[in-house]
Order: C-alpha cells, then sequence, then structure tokens
C-alpha cells in the first residue's frame, strides 16, 4: 500500500518519524503526569564535556579567543557615574568553522549522526545553524539538507537568509526554501522519512551539549585574562539552547554562581507566522518572537523533550530594540575594528546598557559573535527595512515600534536594556505544563520547581491560582 | 530549450491556500505553502514546464522550471547614511568633538 504523504497524515506519524530520526526514545524520561527526567536525558548523551571539546577541537570548532573591548568600555564610561562602568569582553565566536556558536551545536549532532551510522542529516533553520550543519556535515561525509523558511508571498526574500542558503550550498548542502508558514514543519517530517536522514535538530541533547564547552572556555579564558570570574555571562536568547548549554558548561567548570543575563530583541507585535510581516523585522533570530514562547513552552520545539530550557538557568531576561542593536553592530566596527553580524550583537547591545550600573572593577562577558557579510550586515538590514517601508531616523530607543520603525539612539546613555519580568515568565511556563491537569504528582512539583528556578512556595503559589491540586 | 543536466531551480506549490494549517494570520492563509529547490534536470525541457531535477543529495524532486543557472545576488544594500552619523556619535563621545 502506498503511504499516505497528505499534511495531516504525516504529521499523525510525528513520533515515529522523530523517534526514528534522532535515535532517542523520549517516552523512556516521561516521570508523573507532566515531568520528565531532564538530567537523564542530558547525562545519555553519552559525552562528557572532555570528550566534546575533543571532537569539536579535531572539527574545527571552540577555543575562540575571548577579547577584550577597551574602546566599547571606555564609551561606557563615558557616560557612567564615577567608577562604574565594567570591563566588556566578548568571546569571539565568529571564529568557529561556519562562523558562529552553532558549530558547537552542529559538531555534535553530526558526530552522532555519523557514529549512528545515518547517511545524512536534516535540519530546519533559517539561520547560522543551517551553515554550521553544512560545514559539519562536509567534514564527516555526510549528505546535508537544510530546509529555510525563506520567502514571503511575493516570492522576496530576507537577505540574510539567502545569505545563509549561499553558505549552506557553498558546503554542499541540498537547500529547500519555503514561503512563510508553520507548516515548514510538515516539509521536515516529510524529508526526514523519505531520507531516513539524522535529524540534526538543535533541541536534542547532543545539540545543547555542544554548547556546554562555550560556558566552560569563557569562564576559563575569563580567569585567565581578568583573575576573577565574570560578574555576569549576557547570552543572546532565542531557542535557549545557546543559553543553556553556556549556563551549564559554566556550572560544570565553576561552584561559584556566575549570573547569566538573558538578552532578545523586541519584536513585540509583529507576528512570526505572518506573511507580512516576515520581510518587516531585521532580525531573523535572538528576537522575543522565539524567546517569549520557547522560554514558557521549550516543548514547542521540533523534538517531544527539548534539551534547551533557558528558564532554568536565566537570573534575568532583557530586551533591547533593533535600533539599539544596528547601533552597538556600528559602534563595534568603528571603535574596536572588528565586523561582526547583527543577530549576534545582541547581548552585546544589552551588555552596554548592563556594564554602565556595575562597578568598574567588575568584568562583563558577551559570550558570542557572528559571521557578516553580503545580506547579514547591518548596512544590508537597515537598507531592506527601508524599502519595505520601515522608517529609520534617530531619536529615543524606547519609541521603536517593530515592524514600523527602527530608532536608532541619538546618544549613547539612551541604550537602555529593559528588564522583562521573570515571576510572571514562571508562572506562564507553570500555566503550560499543567494545562489540562486537575492533579500532578510528587515527581511533578519538584519537577517544576527546577523548570522554573523558583522557590517551593512559589510554584505552590501558582499552583494553587491556578486550581491545580499536587503532592510534595 | 534548456539541456539536460543544466544547473536549475524549481518551484512548486505545496498547499494551496485552502489547504492550509489552521490557526494562521490572514495574510498568510490568502497565499499558498511554497517550495523552490535547486538540481540538475534530468531532461530537455522550456522554462516554465513541469520537469524533474536530482538535487545535490540525490533526491528527487518535481516542480516548474524556473530560474536556469540560478546565481546570488544578494549584496550590502543601499548607502545608508545613518550609519556615518552613528560612527560621528561614538567617535565623539569616546574621544571629543575635536579629534
Amino acid at each position: 500500500m502506498k503511504r499516505d504523504d497528505s499534511y495531516a497524515a504525516v504529521l499523525r506519524r510525528k513520533n515515529e518519524i522523530m523517534k526514528t530520526s534522532v535515535g532517542i526514545d523520549y517516552s523512556r524520561y516521561e516521570t508523573g503526569s507532566i515531568g520528565f527526567d531532564y538530567e537523564r536525558m542530558m547525562e545519555d548523551t553519552g559525552y562528557d564535556l572532555a570528550r566534546i571539546r575533543d571532537i569539536q577541537k579535531k572539527h574545527g570548532v571552540g577555543s575562540t579567543p575571548l577579547k577584550e573591548l577597551s574602546n566599547m568600555t571606555a564609551l561606557v564610561r563615558r557616560i557612567a557615574a564615577q567608577k562604574k562602568g565594567a570591563r566588556i569582553f566578548i568571546k569571539d565566536e565568529a571564529q568557529n568553522d561556519s562562523g558562529s556558536f552553532k558549530a558547537r551545536r552542529a559538531s555534535i549532532a553530526c558526530h552522532r549522526a555519523k557514529e549512528l551510522g545515518f547517511a545524512g542529516v536534516i535540519a530546519a533553520t533559517s539561520g547560522n545553524y543551517g551553515a554550521a550543519v553544512a560545514s559539519q556535515a562536509a567534514k564527516y561525509g555526510l549528505k546535508c539538507i537544510v530546509i529555510q523558511e525563506c520567502y514571503d508571498g511575493r516570492g522576496v526574500g530576507q537577505p540574510e537568509i539567502i545569505e545563509k542558503a549561499r553558505a549552506c550550498e557553498a558546503y554542499g548542502a541540498e537547500v529547500v526554501q519555503l514561503s512563510v508558514g508553520p507548516e515548514l514543519f510538515y516539509t521536515f517530517l516529510s524529508l526526514l522519512e523519505t531520507t531516513g536522514y539524522f535529524n540534526a535538530s538543535l533541541y536534542t541533547p547532543f545539540g545543547v551539549a555542544g554548547v556546554e564547552t562555550l560556558g566552560a572556555e569563557l569562564v576559563e579564558d575569563c580567569l585567565a585574562a581578568t583573575g576573577r570570574l565574570p560578574d555576569c555571562v549576557v547570552v543572546t536568547n532565542a531557542g535557549g539552547g545557546n543559553l543553556t548549554g553556556t549556563a551549564r558548561g559554566i556550572l560544570k567548570t565553576t561552584k561559584t554562581h556566575v549570573p547569566i543575563v538573558a538578552a532578545s530583541v523586541n519584536l513585540k507585535g509583529l507576528h512570526m507566522a505572518s506573511d507580512h510581516d516576515f520581510n518587516r523585522k531585521s532580525f531573523t533570530t535572538g528576537h522575543t518572537g522565539f524567546g517569549m514562547p520557547f522560554m514558557t513552552n521549550p516543548d514547542r520545539s521540533d523534538v517531544p523533550r527539548s534539551a534547551a530550557r533557558p528558564l532554568r538557568y536565566a537570573d534575568r531576561y532583557v530586551t533591547v530594540n533593533q535600533g539599539e542593536v544596528f547601533f552597538v553592530t556600528e559602534a563595534l566596527t568603528i571603535l574596536e575594528g572588528i565586523e561582526r553580524g547583527p543577530a549576534g550583537n545582541v547581548s552585546l547591545a544589552a551588555a552596554l546598557s548592563l556594564a554602565r550600573t556595575m562597578d568598574e572593577d567588575q568584568v562583563i562577558v558577551v559570550q558570542e559573535t557572528e559571521y557578516t557579510g553580503a545580506g547579514k550586515h547591518h548596512q544590508a538590514q537597515l537598507s531592506f527595512a527601508r524599502s519595505h517601508g520601515v522608517e529609520i531616523r534617530f531619536g529615543n530607543p524606547e519609541e521603536e515600534i517593530p515592524g514600523k520603525s527602527i530608532i536608532l539612539p541619538e546618544r549613547v546613555d539612551l541604550i537602555r536594556a529593559v528588564d522583562l519580568d521573570l515571576d510572571k515568565i514562571r508562572v506562564s511556563s507553570i500555566k503550560n505544563q499543567v494545562k489540562d491537569h486537575t492533579r500532578i504528582e510528587r515527581s511533578d512539583f519538584a519537577y517544576l520547581v527546577a523548570e522554573t528556578n523558583a522557590t517551593a512556595d512559589f510554584v505552590r503559589r501558582a499552583l494553587t491560582d491556578l486550581g491545580v491540586a499536587w503532592e510534595e | 530549450m534548456v539541456k539536460m543536466g543544466t544547473w536549475v531551480r524549481i518551484h512548486r506549490i505545496l498547499l494551496a491556500p485552502a489547504d492550509r494549517a489552521e490557526n494562521l494570520p490572514e495574510d498568510t492563509r490568502k497565499v499558498p505553502f511554497e517550495l523552490w529547490v535547486k538540481g540538475f534536470l534530468t531532461a530537455d525541457a522550456e522554462i516554465g514546464e513541469a520537469v524533474e531535477i536530482r538535487t545535490v543529495t540525490g533526491r528527487t524532486e518535481h516542480g516548474t522550471l524556473e530560474t536556469v543557472e540560478p546565481s546570488y545576488r544578494h549584496d550590502f544594500g543601499v548607502f545608508v547614511p545613518e550609519l556615518q552619523e552613528i560612527d560621528r556619535i561614538v567617535l565623539s563621545t569616546l574621544y571629543g568633538e575635536r579629534r
């Protein structure tokens, strides 16, 4: 009998396709009514930090330099109060093969695929991860398909995504480009099923464990450069894997708590599945359109249980506006003499604001950069936004309306990272997890405490408000 | 005529507007869900015809022949004067106006 490849039929086969394509039986980790054993799932990756370092070292990944941005620090001190203005360091992840930290995730995903005997890998991504998987697949002699959401209904492609397609094809990958819409997942499942390739999802334990080396390196680099641990690490946050992996790597390297700040570009009001809005946002990742839903509901990803669980590790979550990130990207170029991509500079924009209120003997670490070039460059993005009717002007970035305007700060002191209420996010997370339940089990309660990085009292209050009974 | 073996890009509608997923925003619901992919033509054809291609991973795909020997045309955009103004702002803040 011929297999039914209709939209509905393929989606119905989701669980079995996933199980075959990532080689993980996620049902093994389920506990209670809503929880699962996250740590055991992570341990079962079978690779410890030393092994991952070794794999990455042999494949052009990791050991990126931690650079002090002395002129950026001096700039902040010009607008800071006396004795304020922390030293700013940046982990230059653009130096990884393929030009971003995503190589760390791709290296372990491809290593795993090779080890399990798959002939190829598939990743659904419009961002740097595509280039990273294509690059690593080339090293392992694996075939590679990258699926991109790329064009709007008029056939206009986001220049950053087109550049990523070029990079993927340069590394020998097949690129399947789609118009806007969540049905991408259907194409993804169909291709996994017909090719039998490995699902190099960003959200498997392998992908996230690959970032742990970044956290470990930045602690070691910072100690070597300054003699102290970072007083703050700022991480650009979208799907949460960057933050999760970095935080886990830090925890494995030092017993001292290192505060982690998540940072996303504010794209409030833009709908991620809207054909019209698609080309009116200047960031394809690192934005709240991914950051918020993935923080409150990590299991909305392309695997049953995501290994990226940022709410477990974030101490703060701040947003910056598009205009601020473009401004800081240009400032980095003109002051430090390095050109890097805007999306990777989200955390740098936040760091400029955070450093201002920190003491001058403190250290803030921005944990990534990404490559830039045609399509990705901030001039390409600003030019593209303007051609889509987005107003670009100087003023107070607070006035920016995503999709309608990009407000560049008219003064450096107008760059302000805005704190989101993490407690509200915690409540949303609990609400999502207990959806359709009136009672949860003892193990679920402990799971929610870990998931939200909150106190038992906080979880009790939230459950009471939601009318859910529990055991402890 | 485009010769067999030529590197091309094809286009196909995967889902017509009526068949698209539920809960889509209005604007997205109005347009079809489309696919573009590149590969080598498996037989001689004309632009606009229904064709088959072989992709670099060895898959066979079908669709309408759209572009012959597609190339990349993305660039650095047009001149954006604001970037020079940013330079002026940060340089004068750091080094003073008389630099």
